[in-house]
């Protein structure tokens, strides 16, 4: 671990242990998923009260230090359950120069999330207790949100023998979705065992669908623009053919299974047909399927490249339709931090993946809210109560109520940013939203009635703290 | 014209038909005791190769030798490179040494795009092959040669059909020359076992044909790309056999050609399999005719990107 790495634990750690821990915080006249307002308080780690505006008590605080006690006022602003992510890669161990766990935390409360579950495609790989019990302590140090371990399906992700997932599961780190991410569980027998062994403790398989032999290389979407481009074709059917597969898998074995960042029309329909018959599967799309479109690549800018790779305008619009509609359960980040030289190179020398913590939000509202196909209470399931529920996260994703643990986040609707690689905490900067204009700002963000994000900044760097 | 060269798309109608003049008028040099112009004087020309090449490589340093311009040869191997090097730090190498241009040839679709537009050079970037992309002088040379062959040398294609026969998916070759062809005028129909065409090629500014015998009666251009023998391991066809069978330019075939119609290769030849060698060798193939159109076409694009607003041989020494 690096020098800085160690400095900016224990820059942390003093934020979240010294504490904030009986903090406690008004929230004045916000609005609760978009609905009518209310002032908030939050003490002992939960929502303690709700009432109509201007009749909350602050019990004499001031905002001053001392006191630990702040107000806010909330009437530009929104308010939803803290956001989880099923699928965040921190990189940590091995890749820290491209993110850590206290960085990658960073970005997510800066994006509105008390939760993300980090993906097991580490060095070494998550595929043992001991490593998901390493992230699960990183995380509780770093103290910003929950990061839950996602465990190996396959040791070393080889896609042949099972990983010890029971262990995981019986861990520390509580491992409950497990995935090959990155690659395939390709080999149909070994993904039928996972399916069937996780049920002994309520897991669920988080598949990467990616038929392996079919996109041997590739770089982009198979389409019109890759024949023009040159660039070798990653064809839709490489990923439905493979969840056709493993929901007709999950229904022999009556397994939950989930799968990771859906992105073509054809995906969608497969699984709308599986739901149709009951089969216990959900999905989850990331905010660039539902944005960005593989016209992208025409600039040979690494920066759009992503695997699975950004489809056409079809598959987006049949993607934001999925999500509106609920046949995709959870917008999931799939934030995949790199260092630079892996990205500021030539597209096919250039590492699969882009950032997504820190612009989700405005990315889903940019794609969901604006164009009216959702509302801030479908924004709220698909990013928060539904990641949380298939994730096994029992105490995010709750109600706004009286009594349930205080995990929220505030944003202000009408705010628009320019996003800057530079202005995002990632220790990565490769965001392809990069000089877009999008809406929505998130202005705190609250652990167990902790803030960790006060006015968009992080709240151990915030003075009024 | 533009700054960079990347793709034949880069081009319009005008800057192609200017290119192709320009080389006509370039190609009169080389019938002289003495070659050289001294137009490029005192400008830097790095041949930044990364694929081995034979007559790409040495078209290129004989056209910029002839414009004066003093030429940097790199090629990737026992260079640094071979140690690891990124293309962004020989790029800045190149550029900390003042390159004017870089003609770059990468395995790499994409390579000389990311070059010109990454912020790591000034110069100007030329395309001399990238990958599965485009080799648009390659284009050039081609559309000189047909537009001397059949269209007196002057003026655009209008009307002149081309049949490009072979594996377009992962030529560059067809790639440039479909775009090119079709801003000059022509008609090309591409034939090739479904196999060897890539997706979306039906949205392309041509026709597509499987049918290699349904294609030639009257075509004005046939135009060889060379298949790769490894593609036969990868199943895109059963076995060289069958594939030269039903896509090769034999004797017969060729026979089947109106009188005027011309026979291109963009070389190297795989003789017998995609292309008879009696074919190779005969009167209609323009084969060699290209290789030496390209130092023209070639000396036309450095002199149009770098030169300025001078005529080209106006500054000659006599």
């Amino acid at each position: 671990m690096s020098e800085r790495a160690v400095s900016e634990r224990a820059v942390s750690e003093q934020g979240s242990e010294q504490g904030m821990r009986d903090t406690t915080v008004v929230i004045r006249n916000v609005s609760p998923l978009g609905g009518e307002r209310v002032d908030l308080v939050l003490a002992d780690g939960k929502i303690a009260a709700i009432t109509s505006p201007g009749h909350s008590e602050n019990s004499g605080a001031t905002n001053d230090a001392s006191a630990r006690s702040i107000e806010i006022d909330g009437s530009a602003l929104i308010a939803l359950p803290g956001l989880v992510d099923l699928h965040t890669h921190l990189r940590e161990p091995g890749r820290e120069d491209a993110e850590t766990v206290v960085t990658g935390s960073r970005a997510a409360a800066l994006g509105g999330f008390t939760a993300v579950h980090a993906m097991a495609n580490t060095n070494p790989v998550a595929d043992t207790a001991g490593v998901v019990e390493q992230v699960w302590r990183l995380g509780r140090e770093a103290g910003l949100v929950d990061v839950h371990p996602v465990g190996a399906v396959t040791v070393g992700l080889d896609g042949e023998h099972l990983a010890e997932l029971g262990a995981m599961a019986d861990s520390a780190a509580r491992v409950r979705v497990f995935s090959d991410d990155g690659k395939c569980v390709h080999d149909p027998v070994v993904m039928r065992r996972a399916l069937e062994y996780v049920k002994a403790f309520d897991g669920v398989i988080a598949q990467h669908a990616q038929e392996p032999s079919l996109t041997e290389d590739a770089q982009m979407n198979e389409g019109d623009v890759s024949g023009v481009l040159g660039l070798r074709g990653w064809p839709a059917v490489a990923e439905e053919a493979i969840i056709a597969r493993d929901v007709l898998l999950a229904e022999h074995v009556s397994s939950r299974l989930h799968i990771c960042h859906v992105s073509t029309a054809g995906s969608v329909e497969i699984i709308r047909w599986a739901k149709s018959r009951g089969i216990n599967v959900t999905a989850e799309v990331t905010p660039h399927h539902l944005l960005l479109i593989d016209e992208s690549a025409t600039t040979y800018d690494p920066v759009f490249k992503v695997n699975p790779p950004l489809r056409t305008k079809v598959d987006v619009d049949a993607l934001r339709e999925a999500l509106a509609d609920g046949t995709i359960d959870v917008v999931a980040t799939d934030h995949a931090p790199h260092a630079s030289q892996d990205k500021d190179c030539e597209w096919g020398s250039a590492a699969f993946g882009m950032l997504g913590l820190q612009t989700a939000l405005s990315v889903v509202a940019e794609a969901m809210i604006e164009t009216g196909l959702m509302d801030w209470a479908g924004v709220a399931d698909r990013m928060s109560t539904a990641p949380a529920r298939i994730g096994r996260v029992f105490d995010h994703g709750r109600p706004i109520a009286v009594g349930e643990p205080a995990n929220l986040v505030l944003l202000d609707p009408a705010a628009r940013t320019v996003i800057h690689s530079d202005d995002l905490a990632s220790k990565s900067q490769n965001t392809p939203y990069a000089g877009l204009n999008l809406p929505v700002r998130v202005t705190h963000t609250f652990l167990r009635g902790q803030p960790t994000v006060l006015d968009s900044v992080l709240a151990d760097m915030n003075p009024k703290i | 014209m533009t700054r960079h060269l990347l793709s034949a798309a880069d081009l319009s109608h005008d800057d192609a038909v200017l290119v192709l003049d320009t080389a006509a008028e370039l190609a009169a040099i080389a019938d002289r005791p003495i070659k050289k112009l001294p137009t490029l004087r005192g400008r830097t020309v790095v041949n930044l190769f990364y694929e081995d090449s034979t007559r790409t490589r040495i078209s290129f340093e004989a056209a910029a030798k002839r414009l004066s311009a003093d030429v940097i040869n790199f090629s990737a191997k026992g260079s640094s490179v071979s140690k690891g090097e990124s293309l962004k730090d020989t790029a800045l190498t190149l550029e900390a040494m003042g390159a004017d241009a870089v003609v770059i040839r990468h395995n790499q679709s994409g390579a000389p795009h990311r070059l010109a537009h990454a912020n790591w050079i000034s110069g100007s970037v030329i395309n001399a092959g990238d990958g599965t992309h485009e080799h648009p002088t390659q284009a050039l040379l081609d559309a000189f040669t047909i537009r001397r062959h059949l269209c007196g040398g002057i003026g655009d294609l209008n009307g002149r059909s081309v049949v490009i026969v072979g594996d377009v998916l992962h030529s560059r070759v067809a790639r440039s020359n479909v775009l090119l062809l079709h801003t000059l005028g022509a008609h090309v129909t591409l034939v090739a076992p479904p196999t060897l065409l890539p997706y979306g090629v039906e949205t392309w500014p041509c026709a597509v044909s499987y049918d290699l015998d349904a294609s030639l009666g009257k075509t004005d251009v046939v135009m060889m790309l060379r298949v790769q023998r490894e593609r036969m391991g990868a199943s895109y066809f059963p076995t060289e056999r069958e594939y030269s069978r039903r896509y090769g330019l034999d004797e017969r075939r060729a026979a089947e050609l109106p009188e005027h119609a011309i026979v291109m290769h963009p070389g190297p030849m795989n003789r017998g399999m995609e292309i008879a060698a009696s074919v190779a060798d005969g009167q209609r193939s323009v084969v060699v005719e290209q290789v030496a159109n390209g130092v023209s076409v070639r000396m036309a694009v450095l002199y149009l990107l770098l030169g300025g607003n001078e005529p080209a041989i106006g500054a000659i020494d006599e």
